[in-house]
């Protein structure tokens, strides 16, 4: 399963470091094809023309923006062309800030580089990077499509986290809080109280998509010609004022942390 | 790169909609929030046209058809591996689909750095819901305290999210987080086991790393430079008015790709008056929570939306209608 995506070299500077792209994730979602119930097959994606009903052959397609006031300007193929980036297997890294400085919610999709020919150069780059607490800014174009990533180390490797771009990302400085009344000590505390009473480790493998596997099952199920039953669900009551409701969430916290 | 559905999930995270709205609870303390987009759209998104510039719709067509297949034609099926298909209703799916909990419920808090940001998928801001700031900021202040994140599931859209919240700057956000089964290890990319390498090797790339240096990440590296050049082009475009179409009929809304109400309100604007306490939702949002009483826009909402609200009606077949089906027996069910 460990498939290559794409070949490039890392530019930093005079170095030039060869790598394979890997993907760091698999989606697990499971799809489904809209079937055509009478045929009995998968439906035709068309693009139509809303005024004449038919449907408009790809090569005849054309590319367009709509401006706010509801016009369209038309693009050109050529024009488009000219301004997608040249072919390149560059990686190019064009900053280099301290580990961290890149916001997880920037993060697109996350993709481990393999070393591709002699791996001294890679580890030494992963290394330089580790030991002095930094990650560099990328810029790359991969099949005629322009990316930016943030490239880091991780377990010894590099690992290549695509980026959204400036204007994608909300600013959360920008961003206040409600205000109000001064929050009430006591309750304050009981709050604070109430997080470290309910603090644990973060076990990723413990939480599992339900949903999904469910889904599966009954795929499964109705591929071999079975019926699958299906699960009872719960609900649960809770008190009026805040304060109650922290005092009993606190008791019932240290209760069952003591009997664990 | 990014796959076709992602690029999708991605057009929904345009506009400023609450996503979700329901109740955080933490211990015993109910929290009511809504949840907002953290990100916006790109700038630019090209738009297929016709020949003339009259911009198409995307429509699913049988097999070798003339004309689109009508939904109520359709029936959702997995491929199998063999190519034989299974097929599954809409009804059948929403019995396994987790109850509709409108809940977050927080029982597990961790120390913000054991969190990898590798599990980070998507995020969303969280707002309190009108007149309920106090647990709101209570929730905040405490976990800003204690440094923590909450650890939680979520039912969004049918499916079950797994979601940390995290507090900063007096504001919730939730991330949604990819399971454990969808990550990669090094291992299991089939990386080599590190090699050793020599002292000098690490400083000449420590020195090239410097010669790049900056303290902070200025956003203007990371700006969307494709999505300029288009604008560039298109206001030269305009300027000139050469290739400029005026559509002769107004579009009606497909639902799909559909971002009728995209330039009106910013993102940030619509975060901003959602924070400040007791801030109604703008107009045109659907009301938080409550669905008993059925919207006389009716025809303005997309399929999607009709179908989650014949779903809370309770309206039977309702998977197999037309939108103009869906429109009547809301109506009829009200």
């Amino acid at each position: 399963m460990a498939s290559t995506i794409w070949k490039g070299v890392i530019r930093l500077g005079e170095e030039a470091v060869p790598v394979k792209l890997r993907s760091a994730v698999t989606d697990r979602t499971i799809r489904f094809r809209l079937l055509d119930e009478p045929r009995g097959a998968p439906v035709e994606q068309r693009m139509v023309n809303p005024e004449t009903g038919k449907a408009v052959p790809f090569e005849k397609i054309r590319r367009g923006v709509e401006t706010e006031s509801g016009e369209i300007v038309v693009l050109e193929d050529k024009e488009l062309e000219k301004l997608a980036p040249a072919e390149s297997r560059d990686i190019e890294i064009v900053r280099v800030v301290p580990s961290a400085a890149i916001d997880h919610r920037w993060y697109v999709r996350p993709y481990w580089l393999a070393p591709d020919g002699e791996p001294e150069s890679y580890f030494a780059l992963a290394q330089a990077l580790e030991e002095d607490g930094r990650e560099g800014v990328a810029r790359w174009t991969m099949r005629k499509k322009e990316y930016q990533g943030a490239l880091h180390p991780r377990d010894g490797y590099l690992m290549l986290v695509t980026l959204r771009h400036a204007s994608e990302v909300v600013s959360a400085a920008e961003l206040e809080g409600p205000t109000g009344r001064e929050l009430d000590p006591r309750e304050r505390k009981m709050a604070v109280q109430l997080i470290e009473a309910l603090s644990g480790d973060f076990e990723p493998e413990s939480y599992v998509d339900e949903y999904r596997k469910r889904v599966a099952e009954l795929i499964e199920a109705k591929a071999s010609g079975k019926r699958i039953r299906l699960e009872p669900k719960r609900e649960r009551k809770r008190p009026a004022s805040l304060a109650a409701a922290l005092e009993k969430s606190l008791e019932r916290a240290r209760k069952e942390r003591s009997v664990a | 790169m990014p796959e076709k559905g992602e690029e999708q999930l991605e057009e929904q995270g345009g506009g400023t909609r609450p996503f979700w709205s329901g109740t955080i609870t933490f211990g015993l303390v109910s929290v009511p929030v809504e949840l907002l987009p953290a990100n916006r759209p790109r700038r630019v998104s090209l738009r297929m046209l016709a020949p003339d510039g009259t911009p198409l719709r995307r429509e699913y067509w049988s097999p070798g058809g003339e004309e689109a297949v009508e939904t109520k034609e359709t029936i959702h099926a997995y491929e199998l591996e063999d190519g034989r298909f299974v097929e599954v209703t809409d009804e059948e799916l929403e019995e396994l689909a987790p109850r509709k909990t409108r809940e977050i419920d927080l029982r597990l808090f961790v120390d913000r750095a054991e969190l990898d940001p590798v599990f980070f998928e998507r995020a969303y801001f969280l707002a309190p819901s009108k007149g309920a700031t106090k647990p709101y900021r209570l929730l905040v202040a405490a976990m800003e305290s204690a440094d923590k994140a909450g650890i939680a599931t979520f039912v969004m859209r049918e499916r079950e999210y797994l979601v940390a919240i995290i507090a900063e700057n007096g504001v919730l956000r939730a991330e949604t987080m990819r399971f454990a089964d969808e990550i990669r290890s090094a291992e299991d990319a089939g990386l080599p086991k590190p090699s050793k390498v020599e002292k000098k090797a690490v400083r000449r790339f420590a020195r090239a790393l410097e010669d790049l240096f900056a303290e902070e990440l200025d956003p203007d590296e990371l700006e969307d430079r494709r999505s300029r050049a288009i604008e560039k082009l298109v206001r030269s475009k305009l300027a000139a008015g050469k290739d400029v179409v005026t559509p002769a009929i107004e579009r009606e809304s497909s639902g799909e790709g559909d971002r009728g109400d995209r330039a009106v309100i910013d993102l940030m604007e619509e975060l901003r008056r959602r924070m400040r306490s007791g801030a109604a939702p703008s107009p045109g949002a659907p009301a938080p929570g409550r669905r008993s009483s059925v919207p006389s826009d009716l025809e303005s909402r997309s399929k999607q939306e009709l179908y989650e609200l014949a779903k809370d009606l309770a309206i039977e077949g309702r998977s197999r209608m037309t939108k103009d089906d869906l429109i009547r027996a809301i109506r009829r069910s009200a």
